[in-house]
């Protein structure tokens, strides 16, 4: 179970996608909000550890927390 | 009582899993217990890879269009007409003309991808692409007049068709202008959207080194947001700016809005279990190719190896029988490292690609396929 109270504009459920599937997901549903909005992503892939943290420093979004799952990360990006 | 097979799409996968069951259920279609239909809007068949040399002036489109009907078995019913309803409660299908079934038993869905460029201001305008057959003839107008400035190859929308085409596009182009000469006025960078240059990390490390030593620029988390099509600037998520003369994009991706609207998946992919290939949200419906929501390229190697999977369990079931056939991610690429030498992959879901030595043989052996591959479309090879 994950403990974060943050309310996630949009979900993208990318469990069970291979890398680099997860990190494209989330940048394809980074491009369809707004700005300020937080999206949720939903990985079972360790690369993404890494690879999503580099990309929102590189984008200047902000990585707001990452909670681990019994099976998955949960991921919450807010888009600048 | 006769049961229905309708395959939805007329490419690589559609066809060739026509003419799979054609050949597999041909007892049960000659006592008439079984159908067989294919629909497609479009009457010709069209083989994509193609157009990776056609702005180079190596291939026509034509080259790659060859009438449905010719390279489908006899005993598929061929209905041109485009399916504009899934209800998969019902087991029902709306569609354009009232020429497609208005009713299936088991469905597969081979309806591939749509370009959609107009998701990225400005890249409609801007850049050019060797996706489509019109993208590749405009592109071809500007490249063999290209002699000197900034080309620049964009990875804009993931997933697309055929993983390797972006790499193949600017090692082809280095060697293509080098070979004239011009490679000293011509500048050639490369972008991506992740940290590498490639989605496959195996792929990425074998063509990165490559790339450096062609003096091919590389952009990495590069995104594009928006293309200036006046100022010729693209401008990225990440907000940096790059100049192009030449902007050859790769442009995002989409499946069809039918698939969406039937509640299979979204942005026209289906969601599907990535071994037997079922859709995940519907009873007695199957997904392959490009359609496929699995996470393995979008190829025409990967609609091929789905397509046997799929025959396999559909007759498996209209057998009565347990389907036991199942999609281990079969994947096979050649990838043009120039305009005269090529590499080769294979994979799946357990073993990791390793690109072959570039050799003349594998290009001639990319060439010689492009050419057989209507021997792929007719069931044959």
């Amino acid at each position: 179970m994950t403990e974060t109270n943050l309310d996630a504009t949009a979900t993208v459920d990318a469990r069970g996608a291979a890398c680099p599937g997860p990190l494209m997901d989330l940048i394809g549903k980074i491009r369809d909000v707004e700005s300020g909005d937080v999206v949720r992503l939903l990985s079972d892939n360790e690369q993404s550890l890494t690879d999503v943290r580099e990309w929102t420093e590189e984008a200047g979004n902000d990585l707001l927390e990452v909670e681990e799952a019994d099976d998955h990360y949960e991921f919450y990006v807010e888009k600048a | 009582m006769t049961d229905h097979v309708v395959v939805v799409g007329g490419g690589t996968g559609g066809t060739v899993l026509a003419n799979d069951l054609a050949e597999r259920l041909e007892p049960e279609l000659a006592a008439g217990d079984v159908r067989v239909t294919i629909v497609t809007d479009d009457p010709d068949h069209v083989y994509k890879p193609v157009w990776l040399y056609v702005p180079f002036g190596q291939r026509e489109p034509a080259d790659g269009r060859r009438p449905l009907t010719e390279l489908v078995d006899d005993r598929v019913d061929v209905r041109i007409d485009r399916v504009t309803g899934i209800d998969t409660d019902a087991q029902r299908l709306e569609s354009r003309d009232g020429v497609a079934p208005s009713e299936y038993d088991y469905l597969a869905l081979a309806t591939g991808s749509t370009l959609a460029p107009d998701e990225i201001p400005g890249l409609a305008e801007g850049g050019h692409d060797f996706y489509s057959e019109s993208g590749s003839e405009t592109l071809r107008e500007e490249l063999l007049s290209f002699t000197e400035g900034h080309l620049v190859l964009s990875v804009v929308g993931t997933p697309h068709m055929c993983p390797a085409a972006p790499l193949e596009f600017v090692f082809m182009a280095d060697d293509w202008f080098r070979k004239r000469g011009l490679r000293e006025d011509v500048d050639i960078t490369y972008t991506y959207p992740i940290q590498r240059v490639h989605g496959n990390p195996h792929i990425a490390e074998w063509a990165r080194p490559r790339m450096d030593d062609r003096d091919i620029a590389v952009e990495t988390f590069f995104n594009a947001e928006s293309v200036d099509p006046d100022g010729q600037t693209m401008a990225t998520m990440e907000g940096d700016e790059l100049d192009y003369d030449l902007l050859v994009a790769i442009p995002p991706h989409r499946g069809i809005d039918l698939i969406e609207e039937a509640g299979l998946g979204d942005r026209g992919w289906v969601d599907v279990d990535k071994e037997t290939l079922e859709a995940e949200a519907a009873e007695n419906v199957y997904a392959l190719g490009d359609t496929a929501d699995t996470g393995v390229p979008n190829a025409g190697s990967v609609a091929h190896y789905q397509a046997g999977v799929v025959g396999q369990r559909l007759a498996s079931e209209l057998r009565g029988r347990p389907a036991t056939a199942t999609y281990d991610g079969k994947t096979l690429c050649f990838i043009e490292t120039g305009m005269d030498a090529a590499s080769f992959v294979e994979f799946d879901y357990e073993h990791p690609p390793s690109p072959a030595p570039p050799s003349q043989k594998i290009h001639w052996a990319k060439l010689a396929y492009n050419e057989s591959y209507w021997l792929t479309a007719r069931g044959l090879l």
